[in-house]
């Protein structure tokens, strides 16, 4: 069984490697190719899910070793998977979400010319995303980091002739890039003090201690700090948050899989996964838990502001990883709830973005929320996945989304004393704002009179529910949008599911849970009636009204890439320039410059030679004296 | 009589040589005083060979000697067609060859 | 006593006298005849070269395959070549480079028009090319299989010659009105700075000789005098060692190139053809990162130890500037260059940061470095000489119009920015672990080079490759047949050793392990070792 390990990430990968060798011959039926990779490796999935459940709690953990990668004397790096419950439960939605958004990209992407391509890149992601999850040490962990990066990358810019896709795309990678930084710090000091960077050794696996306790708090605080870097990269957080808004130049597919459901997911897995690292570093965790609490209120504060559909959706995911991020820096009490999040939303938010997706499909790629209204009679399917998600993501008693959220409203209370009710009121306010702006995009998009304004080209959009390929996957999505949170929660049994990986502790929350779950229901519902009386009663204005200086920097993301660009580009390039004018005058000028003075001695020592025979046969004598006399004197002392 | 003398005799013609080497600018001229300095570099050759009573100085003045008929061989033939083309045998004149 | 080695050597040797010699190529197919000639040689010693690097046991001695002619007996120099897992491997490289850069420059050396009376400008300049492309492929071989420390000199200054009629007398097509002139610039500039370089080794090699020589040993031998410095027979003073340390430091840092030192690579590679430009970053300047892990380490090892931290810190300071540089660029092949300088600064810091992970990851990197930025180098050729410019504002949107043309483009720059899956992660990030275990700051510092590397690379890719389709590159044709035979071999290499490189680590490793033990270290230990894990039993 553990030999299906590798074809998990094989499958998909061969499809890439197929789709973008295969060349034209492969137009025709390439992306259901592609699908069905997909589907494969997510019936791989459900094997290796059933074969685990057959083995009893404490030996659910599989590895399978391919072969050795990186070998010099103690640096060892091996091709070795791991699957134990955690991998699972990405595999599980990688290849299942992925598998559907497959599925609707067939349909949405049918009129693209370079569709096959677009496949090929999802594939990749696929087989990129699922490496980063098997991995059983960091450095192939690393390995699909990157991957997925690329990937990204890829499909961010997928249309290339847009120079705002193309400049997106590279945003996104270079400002992984600076986590991705944080993460090979994180490897080099694992092996500078474990001699090793494999997950069993240093983090322990079933029944043994890992390295991790025999070392010094600093090191592993500083190890834990690099990790976080590399989290707040791939996850969108701050300080590192910046790229995920432009990303929505993507394809909504794209957003939908890597931008909401699974990449940017990976770095709650990467603090999940090194657990043990963070549970001995508690100033490490702080740092977790404020990064997730400042993200959390800044990505919900963005996503009261923006008029696009796609990037208000963008400000929600950062977010709601925001809570994630936060659930798995409070330790054992949090981790199995941030994941449990991190899965339901991964769900309702695929979900929504598919509905976004549809609504675009319908609206001739219209994003913004002020041309469209009373869509709901147009695309009644898209219009119920659409408000399942919805009523998923705000909370509503008896979703996904309420169970998973509650819980980690909960967790924050549990952390205790001051921190606790600080993080618990940061995440009930959270709760408020995300009903706020969820309603806003609720209302603006399918509620109120019609707004619709013509394209570019003077065409009136005509409205229209999307073909069933785009159509089902929102159905199911909505499916695991309603039941996921239900199933999970009924019995803890996702939490006794995780418990064996990432440790669960009780935590002593002042307040009951019904307590926090009133709290968290009465901040929801007051964010809702807010935003309907702000959107729901009058009419919205088309134009965006100035609104107040808050409104205007949430507008532009707070100032986000203001500040980047203030603080990082423009004395970078400043730097590059006067570089490489210090290149050219300085350093080659010295060179040439030395070149010139010889060149100058030599043009003046070049008139001793005047052509009279007699003057050169005058220097001759000269010489002949000097030496003469010379040899006499050195005689003679 | 003493053998300095010769030495004497030598250094005289020698520096006679160099002096019209220095200052005359007819190449026939300067031919000869090279030719002067020549001799009286193997007048002293044969005189320190005397001196000394070995025969190294009279081997290396036999030397020298050939030097010299080569030398007048190549550096007549040169003088004479360089009068032809430049009708001229001051060797101020040839100064093309300078930079 | 076998004659592999000499044979590699020989046979692009003969091959350039056999090409410079055959008819002017005043024909098509005379060109085609001279072309197809030094092809074929250049895939002999592809073969040869294959053959000696799979004949050698990483775990036999550590020179192999030795061969010695005596040449200069009483000054005891021997014509000796040896290979070794490190000499093998890039002396490997560079006979897979050589055949693709002549591939790739097919046409880059045909003389212009026919005059009207029929006659050719430059009836030879096809052999020319060609044959000095040979040329110094025979002398880099030679280079990295010479256990003599002499002949290595000679052949190091050697090669001087034919790269300087390579860069001088062929220039792409890109050029302004100003081209030979900016062209000459750059040849001349390359030789006097190599030249100098070479004349400081000189003396060096002069020195150690004289020292040698005082304690009885006259010989130029490296083996002989490796072991005798190794095990104290032969001693060099405090000062004496740095000096001539230096001295052959200077010149292997003039080549290879490093900051300071680096301002001939940018003029250089940017006024010769691509093809040439391949040859400088991927081979020639290879014997120089080559010769400072070979005879630097081996003859004075404690100087080596001494200027270490020194050597890492331009190395650290050629990463960041190159690349800072790379990113203020205008001229495509000027900004491969300037990447090239922080990839050499890699390289330099993981030799001299005294550890098997650095070392190793060097020479890796200097393996992945020839094949990614021939790659790289080679497809930008191709793009320029369709535009007919090298400045970057020219093009925009050729992904459009070419697809496969900026597919392999992106490759390259992924590449380029050491992208885990392809060649070159895998020796930056041993080349980063390696130094950080010994210097923990300087690695932390260098990390910041691969951001800047994913700056210049995409940043190049988005300026010329996405975007509108810009006026001029309308019309240019994807990738041909012969462009692409180039261009996938070596993809298919960089990414099969990103994946699986360890064919290249087993035949390195035994001899960077043993370079390591003659300058007498060991790579710092784990604070905290954990045991590793037997890896493929299920738990």
């Amino acid at each position: 069984m553990n030999s299906l390990i590798p074809l998990l990430v094989a499958a998909p990968l061969a499809g890439a490697a197929l789709l973008l060798l295969g060349g034209r011959a492969l137009d025709r039926f390439g992306h259901w190719l592609a699908t069905a990779l997909a589907a494969l490796s997510f019936g791989f999935g459900l094997a290796l899910f059933s074969d685990m459940l057959g083995r009893d709690a404490e030996h659910r953990a599989v590895t399978k070793h391919l072969f050795s990668w990186i070998s010099v004397n103690g640096f060892q790096a091996d091709m070795t998977f791991q699957l134990d419950q955690l991998s699972m439960t990405f595999v599980l939605l990688i290849t299942g979400v992925g598998t559907l958004i497959h599925l609707y990209s067939v349909g949405y992407m049918a009129h693209d010319e370079r569709r096959r391509r677009f496949f090929a890149y999802l594939n990749l992601f696929l087989a990129a995303m699922l490496l980063l999850v098997v991995a059983d040490n960091y450095l192939v962990l690393y390995f699909g980091w990157e991957g997925v990066g690329l990937a990204s990358y890829l499909l961010i810019g997928f249309w290339q002739h847009k120079p705002s896709a193309a400049t997106a795309a590279k945003k996104a990678f270079i400002v992984n890039r600076v986590g991705d930084m944080g993460l090979s710090i994180a490897i080099m000091l694992m092996f500078a003090e474990f001699g090793s960077f494999a997950f069993g050794p240093i983090l322990g696996s079933e029944g043994a201690v890992g390295g991790a306790h025999q070392a010094s708090e600093g090191k592993l605080t500083a190890i834990g700090l690099m990790l976080l870097l590399a989290a707040c990269g791939k996850s969108a957080q701050v300080p590192l948050q910046s790229w995920l808004g432009d990303a929505m130049e993507g394809p909504t597919p794209v957003s939908a899989l890597i931008h909401a459901a699974t990449m940017v997911t990976a770095g709650v897995y990467l603090i999940t996964r090194s657990s043990a690292i963070f549970d001995l570093a508690p100033d490490a965790q702080t740092a977790v838990v404020v990064v997730g609490a400042v993200t959390l209120l800044f990505g919900a504060i963005v996503g009261c502001a923006k008029d696009d559909i796609k990037k208000a959706l963008a400000g929600s995911t950062m977010s709601q990883i925001g809570y994630m991020v936060l659930a798995a820096g409070l330790g054992p009490i949090g981790y199995a709830f941030a994941i449990m999040h991190l899965v339901t939303h991964g769900f309702f938010k695929a979900g929504l973005f598919l509905g976004a997706g549809s609504v675009m499909h319908g609206m001739n790629d219209e994003v913004n929320m002020r041309h469209y209204g009373g869509l709901r009679k147009y695309m009644p399917v898209t219009f119920v996945t659409f408000g399942l998600g919805y009523l998923a993501i705000i909370g509503f008693p008896g979703l996904s989304g309420f169970f998973s959220k509650d819980k980690i409203i909960e967790a924050a209370f549990a952390k205790g004393g001051t921190e606790g009710w600080i993080l618990g009121l940061c995440t009930l306010v959270g709760a408020a704002v995300t009903a706020f702006y969820m309603t806003r995009v609720m209302v603006l998009t399918f509620f109120g009179e019609k707004r619709w304004q013509p394209d570019e080209d003077g065409n009136a959009p005509h409205p229209h529910e999307s073909p069933k390929t785009m159509t089902i996957p929102m159905i199911l999505l909505a499916f695991g949008s309603v039941f996921a949170g239900g199933l999970f929660a009924y019995n803890d049994s996702f939490l006794k599911w995780l418990e064996p990986v990432t440790g669960y502790a009780e935590g002593n929350s002042p307040l009951t849970p019904l307590t926090v779950t009133l709290l968290t229901t009465a901040c929801m519902l007051a964010g809702v009636a807010l935003a309907y009386l702000m959107y729901g009663r009058a009419p919205v204005p088309v134009v965006p009204p100035v609104g107040s200086p808050l409104t205007r920097a949430a507008r532009r993301d707070l100032l986000q890439d203001d500040f980047n660009h203030a603080v990082l580009v423009r004395p970078g390039s400043a730097l590059a320039a006067t570089l490489v004018f210090f290149d050219s005058r300085g350093l080659d000028g010295l060179v040439n410059g030395l070149a010139a003075t010889i060149g100058g001695l030599s043009g003046r020592l070049r008139r001793v030679q005047n052509g009279y025979v007699r003057s050169y046969a005058l220097s001759m004598f000269g010489g002949t004296l000097v030496l003469v006399a010379m040899t006499l004197l050195m005689r003679s002392v | 009589m003493n053998p300095v003398n010769y030495l004497y005799l030598s250094a005289l013609l020698f520096t006679i040589g160099a002096s019209g080497v220095l200052i005359r600018r007819n190449a026939i001229v300067l031919f000869m005083c090279v030719e002067l300095m020549l001799n009286a570099s193997n007048l002293a050759l044969v005189t320190f060979s005397r001196m000394h009573g070995t025969l190294d100085g009279q081997i290396i003045a036999f030397f020298t000697m050939v030097v010299a008929a080569a030398e007048v061989v190549v550096g007549l033939a040169i003088i004479v067609s360089i009068f032809r083309t430049r009708h001229s045998a001051s060797v101020d004149d040839s100064n093309l060859m300078k930079l | 006593m076998s004659v592999l080695l000499s044979a590699t050597c020989a046979v692009p040797a003969a091959g350039a006298v056999l090409t410079a010699a055959l008819p002017a190529g005043s024909t098509e197919a005379r060109r085609k005849t001279t072309k197809a000639v030094a092809l074929g040689v250049s895939a002999v010693t592809l073969v040869l070269a294959a053959v000696a690097a799979t004949r050698f046991d990483p775990h036999g001695d550590r020179y192999q395959l030795t061969e010695s002619y005596s040449w200069i007996r009483s000054f005891g120099i021997t014509f000796s070549l040896g290979v070794d897992g490190i000499g093998a491997v890039l002396a490997l490289l560079t006979a897979v480079l050589v055949p693709m850069v002549m591939l790739a420059s097919w046409h880059d050396a045909d003389p212009g028009p026919a005059k009207p009376d029929g006659t050719f400008e430059n009836r030879r300049r096809t052999q020319a090319f060609f044959a000095l492309i040979l040329a110094v492929e025979a002398m880099v071989i030679v280079s990295f299989y010479a256990t003599d420390v002499f002949v290595f000199y000679v052949f190091f200054e050697a090669m001087l010659i034919p790269m300087y009629f390579l860069i001088g007398g062929f220039g792409d097509r890109a050029g302004g009105p100003d081209s030979s002139r900016q062209r000459s610039y750059a040849a001349v500039k390359f030789l006097l700075y190599n030249l100098l370089g070479g004349l400081v080794m000189l003396a060096a090699v002069i020195g150690l000789y004289v020292i040698a020589q005082d304690q009885g040993f006259g010989t130029f031998d490296l083996q002989t005098l490796t072991s005798a410095i190794a095990d104290g027979r032969l001693q060099l003073s405090g000062t004496a060692e740095k000096g001539l340390f230096l001295g052959f430091f200077f010149a292997f840092a003039v080549k290879a190139p490093l900051w300071p030192l680096h301002t001939w690579l940018p003029n250089a590679m940017g006024e010769s053809t691509a093809g040439t430009a391949v040859l400088i970053t991927a081979v020639v300047d290879k014997v120089g990162t080559f010769a400072m892990l070979r005879f630097c380490l081996g003859l004075f090892p404690h100087a080596s130890k001494t200027f270490a931290p020194a050597i890492l810190v331009l190395a650290l300071i050629g990463i960041v500037y190159g690349a800072l540089l790379a990113v203020g660029q205008k001229d495509i092949k000027r900004l491969v260059a300037y990447a090239s300088i922080s990839h050499f600064g890699f390289i330099i810091m993981g030799i001299f940061a005294l550890t098997s992970q650095g070392q190793s990851g060097a020479t890796l990197y200097m393996v992945n470095h020839g094949l990614s930025t021939a790659a790289w180098m080679l497809v930008a050729g191709f793009l320029i000489s369709r535009r007919g410019s090298r400045l970057i504002a020219d093009y925009g949107g050729v992904q459009k119009v070419a697809p496969v043309l900026a597919g392999t483009f992106l490759i390259g720059s992924l590449a380029t920015l050491s992208l885990p899956g392809l060649a070159p992660f895998v020796s930056e990030f041993l080349v980063l672990v390696g130094t950080f275990t010994r210097y923990p700051v300087i690695g932390i510092i260098a990390t910041f080079g691969i951001v800047l590397a994913a700056l210049y690379a995409l940043l190049l890719y988005q300026r010329t490759m996405t975007g509108p389709v810009k006026e001029g590159v309308r019309a240019i044709p994807d990738l041909k047949a012969r462009e692409l035979a180039v261009v996938a071999p070596l993809v298919a290499l960089t990414v099969l050793f990103g994946v699986y490189p360890k064919p290249l680590t087993d035949l390195v490793n035994p001899s960077v392990n043993a370079t390591l033990s003659q300058v007498h270290e060991t790579d710092p230990a784990p604070a905290h070792p954990v045991a590793a894990t037997p890896g493929g039993e299920q738990k």
